[in-house]
């Protein structure tokens, strides 16, 4: 795994460099002003060489977002956000970070020896400038191993690629897809990203073809740079599977506080998608300020019949956390799951939770929820389970468990199950506990220091989501696990 | 060697324990018995550091080393183990893991690198088969739905593993039929060594055929009220503790 994790990084330091060299040119007009305004979209639409339709997208976007407000429904509490004094399209990285590991923040850099990150993978994520950046290129053939997987790909007849690529690229299947599963108008912080989105994913499947890698290593190449107002579109063509790792386990220092991410999935006849997520951006200091705000519109649509969409999140991370990424079950016999890792500690705030919409027959979901909350924080499980008069025998479990660690936290938990069909079954189960004396006892007698105990019992109460995580991922959520709950007992 | 000297202890208000005094030297083993309430499981949750307790009086040194400075972790780590009379459930832990996780714990405090995983999954192997721990058994969440007998043979494989140089055993009896007692029995006996002490603790007389201790107490009150070997334990099993209740109630 070492040697994988090693390659990865160097792939990743060779593809921003690229990605560097294409903006070299224009570098002084690589951020728009502050604020918010039609022609601050048509800089941002040129800037990516954007076709008239997806200008006009943008700008319609944009239109309707001046007439709506910000949701207040969030168990979550932050100063208002003032969008005029946001910048809306900046360079992918600019020189301002720091030069080299000793003017980066040494508890980052903690965290990064424990989580056993290599050196090199350690100045990417805290966004030491590229120019200052160890050469790893130089004992390493990368430009072939980044070649190797766009060939692989390409052998199978994926398309992988930024969103902005495809846009140019693929126009019709953009056109057809995008803002199908999230309309624009769907949410306040989605029709935002609409207007705004600055570059994300962009996977198409074709027909039968089973992915033939985790699309992980590769996402972590472009995920450096997409910026606050991520966009992504993944299409699983009938009978087709993929596998989609996002995220990192070390924490991400960056300079955008607000980001507001639009995930799309479609699933047609008989496909299936995976999705994992380990999240885990700049929670706050002791006192809770400068964290990340993450507000997240995620959303599937199990379109065709016979197919399935499953959601895995292990949340660490940010300030404030929105986020409920969900499943239209709208094909006959089609499949939603959704199994959650959400840890709050210090001051995080955490709304998140899943909706399940079933519309097809026969359909099924399945929700598993583990939130722990330790330090002053809160943490919501907000999640929706709907049964339209049409879905005959639609079919929900739900597993909500809530871990508390200290006596100044919160666990809330708000389901909401509405069903139409006399035929539908929905079932919910909820438990809220506290890691027991004894059992902290019981750990510290074989030796065990704090925080080894929080984090081993912690780590038991959400085995049956780590299990859904693919293997590479598992391994490094656990040892996250363990580092956010640092400092959460005594 | 252990040496506690006239240890006071109170929980909730309550004084358990009202001056005990004992030294146990390296090999040796020593049978606290007593009658229900004397203050022998508090004893036993003292020594290892459980918080619930206030002491108000005395000491405890083991090896010269001050332990009531310590943490749970820190005296485990200095050689102590105590084997629960009532094993805790860690739900979604598998035993293994947590033997592992308690086995590298320990070697980190005590300076040591982790154990590789290959030699520590033999060894574990080894020492479950003797214990009559299954392979299933270990991939189980530790304690989970085990059987009263299953979590004594797990508390010992515990034990065997961590190799500490004081066990304190908890009424290890209780709960055990005949064939599962001498299982754990033996288990026991085969860490017998010279440099490693016992204090078995226990109602009853017959863990003592067993497991044949070279000292014998009595504590009553929270109290040590007798002292003797191991003959002293066949006399309490024919006459009761009613005399050192009736003695100290007098």
């Amino acid at each position: 795994m070492v040697a994988v994790q090693e390659t990865i990084d160097q792939v990743k330091a060779i593809d921003v460099d690229q990605y560097k060299y294409g903006f070299v040119t224009d570098i002084e007009s690589e951020l728009a002003p502050k604020g918010l305004n039609e022609d601050i979209i048509r800089f941002i639409s040129a800037k990516k060489s954007e076709p008239e339709w997806m200008l006009e997208w943008r700008l319609d976007a944009f239109r309707r977002w001046k007439t709506m407000e910000e949701p207040s429904w969030a168990r979550v509490h932050y100063p208002k956000i003032d969008f005029e004094d946001l910048h809306y399209y900046a360079a992918p990285k600019t020189a301002e970070g720091p030069k080299n590991l000793d003017e980066v923040d040494p508890i980052l850099l903690d965290t990064y020896k424990k989580l056993g990150i290599p050196l090199s993978e350690q100045e990417i994520l805290a966004g030491i400038a590229p120019e200052h950046r160890i050469a790893v290129d130089a004992v390493f053939d990368s430009v072939s191993v980044a070649t190797t997987f766009k060939e692989e790909l390409a052998k199978a007849g994926v398309i992988f690629c930024p969103i902005s690529e495809a846009i140019r690229d693929y126009p019709d299947l953009v056109k057809q897809y995008l803002g199908t599963v999230v309309p624009v108008t769907d949410n306040f912080y989605a029709t935002l990203n609409s207007a705004v989105f600055s570059d994300g994913s962009f996977v198409y499947i074709p027909k039968g073809v089973r992915c033939p890698m985790e699309l992980s290593t590769y996402f972590r190449i472009n995920e450096q740079n997409t910026g606050q107002f991520e966009r992504t579109l993944i299409i699983a063509d009938e009978g087709s599977y993929v596998s989609y790792l996002e995220g990192c386990t070390a924490p991400q220092r960056d300079e955008n506080q607000l980001h507001a991410a639009v995930v799309e999935l479609v699933a047609l006849e008989g496909a299936e998608i995976k999705y994992s997520t380990v999240q885990n951006w700049f929670p706050g200091d002791a006192e809770g300020k400068g964290g990340i705000y993450n507000f997240v519109t995620k959303r599937g649509d199990c379109r065709g019949d016979n197919s399935k969409i499953a959601w895995t999140q292990v949340e660490t991370g940010s300030a404030i956390t929105w986020k409920y990424p969900s499943c239209i079950l709208r094909g006959d016999n089609s499949v939603g799951e959704f199994y959650s890792i959400a840890i709050s500690n210090g001051y995080q705030q955490v709304d998140s939770g899943t909706k399940m919409i079933h519309l097809g027959k026969n359909t099924s979901s399945r929700i598993i929820s583990k939130g722990i909350s330790a330090g002053r924080s809160q943490n919501t499980y907000r999640g929706q389970v709907s049964a339209h008069r049409k879905a005959k025998n639609a079919r929900n479990f739900t597993q909500c468990d809530s871990l508390l660690i200290g006596d100044q936290c919160g666990a809330h938990t708000v389901p909401y199950i509405e069903s139409k069909n006399a035929t539908a079954v929905f079932e919910h189960e909820a438990t809220t506990s506290k890691i027991s004396d004894d059992q902290m006892f019981y750990c510290l007698a074989r030796g065990l220091n704090e925080e080894e105990a929080v984090a081993l019992i912690v780590n038991g109460f959400v085995r049956d989501v780590i299990q859904q995580l693919p293997m590479e991922f598992a391994v490094e959520a656990q040892k996250l696990i363990g580092i956010s709950l640092e400092g959460s007992v005594g | 060697m252990l040496e506690i000297k006239n240890l006071h202890a109170k929980v909730d208000g309550n004084e358990i324990l009202r001056g005990v005094n004992l030294t146990v030297k390296p090999g040796e083993i020593h049978a606290i018995m007593g009658p229900n309430g004397s203050g022998k499981s508090t004893l036993s949750y003292v020594l290892s550091g459980k918080e619930d307790y206030e002491i108000t009086e005395g000491s405890i040194t083991y090896n010269g080393e001050d332990m009531l400075e310590l943490g749970p972790d820190e005296r485990a780590a200095a050689g102590m183990f105590l084997a629960f009379q009532y094993p805790i459930e860690i739900p979604g832990v598998a035993t293994m893991t947590f033997l592992k996780t308690a086995l590298n714990a320990q070697r980190k405090a005590r300076g040591l690198e982790e154990m590789p995983t290959p030699e520590f999954m033999k060894l574990v192997r080894e020492k479950a088969a003797d214990l009559n721990v299954t392979p299933e058994m270990l991939r189980r969440p530790l304690n989970v739905g085990f059987s009263g007998g299953e979590k004594k043979r797990a508390e010992i494989l515990q034990m065997s593993l961590l190799e500490p140089t004081l066990c304190i055993l908890d009424e290890t009896d209780s709960g055990l039929d005949i064939d599962a007692l001498r299982i754990v029995s033996e288990g026991v006996n085969k860490l017998r060594s010279p440099e490693r002490s016992m204090i078995v603790i226990t109602h009853y007389q017959r863990l003592l055929d067993h497991i044949v201790p070279d000292v014998v107490h009595v504590l009553s009150k929270g109290r040590i009220v007798k002292t003797g070997g191991k003959e002293l334990a066949l006399e309490l099993e024919k006459n009761g503790y009613a005399d050192f209740v009736d003695e100290k109630a007098a």
